[in-house]
């Protein structure tokens, strides 16, 4: 068992929903109040990662914060090391390749709360801001659960784009799922079956934790 | 603090609506569905901006698109009641009271909520969400919720569409209860004349997003111009009566300026007044005073005028006594009856034509 690719992975998926909280709930909330002219580019923009297949994603992530790139070339500026095949580089990579796993639910979520109740938020005299905190947050919370446990058990998950954009440098970029690929490849069948076992229990649980939740505000809302 | 409100649109919908609204009293917007009535309203809670607007309470002006001045919705001082009472699901009733009193110091909150769900007679429910109350302790949350703002201008949308007859009863009753103790304008918005002639001094006939009559209650009602937006089936005519006496076989007598009126029981003591409204097709015309009839209501009246409806009716409108009194019969009739302005002739009205919620709440 791998414990630091492990350690490596939680640390990534962390990050990954951590940074990926505040834009879900920002761009969701106004992808599902707001009506514009681009938005339907928008939402597929957004959507891209769930149809392109992750090698390629992961090969156009590459070039784009790759050490000749402008972006590279400005990190390396910046704090005097490459993006590419770093931890840094694969949270930047797991955030953009998310974007639809938090975005979407989160969407959604905000889309089943009534335009009357935010109307009536307002008339109560609650800021934008205070409405956000008090009603919507409140009432999207499902959503936005939902969202951020699909984007921490599919970054768990994720191995095409680690491996374009992080290589497999152990305790940097190998996570879980290279490592089970490495077990493999060295003919450790016991050991890739140990740790796939433990992805699966991770997984299992994170997932019947959000349809426990969800049971329970739909109860609570009834 | 007055309100004063002024709308002109084109687009989505052609709006031209002008009115203001004195401190205590309540307009009724009305009208038929879809003709901008609570576009009307949520303009001035600001959740809406038609091309030209302005709306100014009292001294302060809260959106003038011509000095470009907007004030978003949550910085005006508004009570708005809505049609589906959009009450927050996730808080108790107390919790959504408490939500309007957000700016008030957190030691006063609790109390002044409790005292507000007390003036609707929610005190016991404090504690329940919006899906274990009943519609008609929900709109009460809701009126309660819009009360907490303290606001400068009440608004309530269509608030009594969504609860049962004899629950509406009820709050007909509170909300005028209710209305006596405010000082502030009131703008409610219904389809049902009935329902505005019951609660509003005032009102404004919306058609097609234009304000076409604007007048109390007693003149639109009588006024065959502003009656053809609401209608033919809403054509009627209220009589102010006071209660005579309870009589055995379940009438009521009252006393109308035209002379007696018997009702299926009113609820309500001898000498109690209230106002009776009585549909215009429901009244009949008779040249001789009708004998071998069963209706038990005639009224001695006379015709003050005629308007051809674009049917077969007639509109005629009637004096009786020093009130006024429509009546809708065919041309036909009018022809045989020889009818004619200044005629006397005798109005008869069934008594059990005269609908429940047409009788309005006795006041001593």
């Amino acid at each position: 068992m791998d414990w630091t690719a492990l350690s490596v992975s939680l640390q990534l998926a962390g990050w990954t929903v951590l940074l990926l909280l505040p834009v879900a709930i920002l761009a969701g909330r106004q992808l599902a109040y707001q009506d514009f002219r681009s938005k339907g580019l928008v939402e597929a923009l957004v959507a891209v990662p769930l149809v392109l297949p992750p090698t390629v994603f992961g090969f156009y992530l590459l070039v784009t914060l790759g050490a000749n790139s402008p972006v590279g070339q400005f990190w390396n500026n910046l704090f005097g090391q490459q993006l590419v095949f770093s931890f840094t580089g694969l949270v930047v990579a797991s955030v953009v390749f998310n974007l639809p796993f938090a975005i979407q639910p989160a969407q959604r979520g905000f889309e089943a709360i009534p335009a009357g109740v935010r109307e009536a938020g307002a008339c109560c005299g609650l800021t934008p801001w205070q409405s956000l905190w008090r009603v919507e947050l409140p009432l999207a919370w499902p959503g936005v659960l939902t969202a951020m446990v699909l984007t921490f058990a599919h970054t768990l998950g994720e191995f095409g784009i680690v491996l374009m954009v992080g290589g497999s440098i152990p305790g940097e970029t190998r996570t879980i799922a290279i490592a089970i690929y490495d077990r493999v490849q060295a003919f450790d069948n016991e050991g890739a079956a140990i740790m796939s076992a433990v992805l699966l229990g991770i997984s299992l649980f994170t997932i019947s934790l959000t349809f426990w939740l969800s049971r329970r505000v739909g109860r609570r809302l009834g | 603090m007055a309100l004063d409100v002024d709308i002109t649109a084109s687009a989505p919908i052609p709006l031209r609506v002008r009115f203001r609204v004195e401190p205590g009293e309540m307009l009724a917007l009305v009208g038929p569905s879809g003709a901008g009535k609570s576009t009307v309203l949520r303009t001035i809670a600001g959740l809406w901006q038609p091309a030209r607007t302005r709306v100014a309470v009292g001294g302060e002006t809260w959106v003038d698109t011509e000095q470009g001045i907007a004030l978003p919705p949550h910085r005006r001082r508004v009570g708005m009641v809505f049609q589906s009472y959009a009450l927050f699901p996730h808080m108790s009733a107390l919790d959504n009271v408490k939500t309007s009193l957000h700016d008030r110091p957190a030691a006063e909150r609790d109390a002044e909520a409790r005292r507000l769900l007390r003036l609707v007679h929610l005190d016991g429910q404090a504690t329940r969400r919006p899906a274990e109350l009943s519609g008609g302790q929900q709109q009460r949350v809701a009126v309660a919720r819009a009360l907490a703002r303290r606001p400068e201008v009440l608004l309530l949308d269509e608030p009594f569409s969504a609860v049962d007859r004899r629950t509406r009863d009820t709050l007909y009753r509170e909300v005028r209860e209710l209305r006596d103790r405010l000082d502030m304008p009131v703008v409610l918005v219904t389809h049902d004349i009935a329902e505005a002639e019951l609660l509003a001094d005032r009102m404004a006939v919306i058609s097609d997003g234009v304000l076409e009559h604007e007048g109390t209650v007693g003149e639109i009602l009588c006024d065959p111009a502003a009656l053809r937006h609401l209608g033919l089936r809403d054509m009627g005519a209220s009589l102010s009566a006071r209660i005579v006496a309870q009589e055995e076989d379940g009438l009521t007598r009252l006393e109308c300026a035209a002379g007696p009126l018997w009702l299926p029981r009113v609820e309500g003591q001898a000498g109690n007044r209230l106002r009776v409204r009585v549909m215009a097709h429901e009244v009949l015309l008779a040249r001789e005073a009708p004998v071998g009839l069963s209706a038990l209501n005639i009224l001695p009246v006379t015709v003050t005028g005629i308007t051809p409806g674009e049917g077969p009716g007639m509109l005629v409108e009637l004096r009786a006594g020093d009130e006024r009194l429509l009546s809708r019969i065919t041309r036909r009739s009018a022809l045989a009856l020889e009818l004619a302005e200044g005629q006397s002739c005798h109005a008869v009205i069934k008594s059990m034509a005269v609908a429940r919620d047409h009788v309005g709440r006795p006041v001593d």
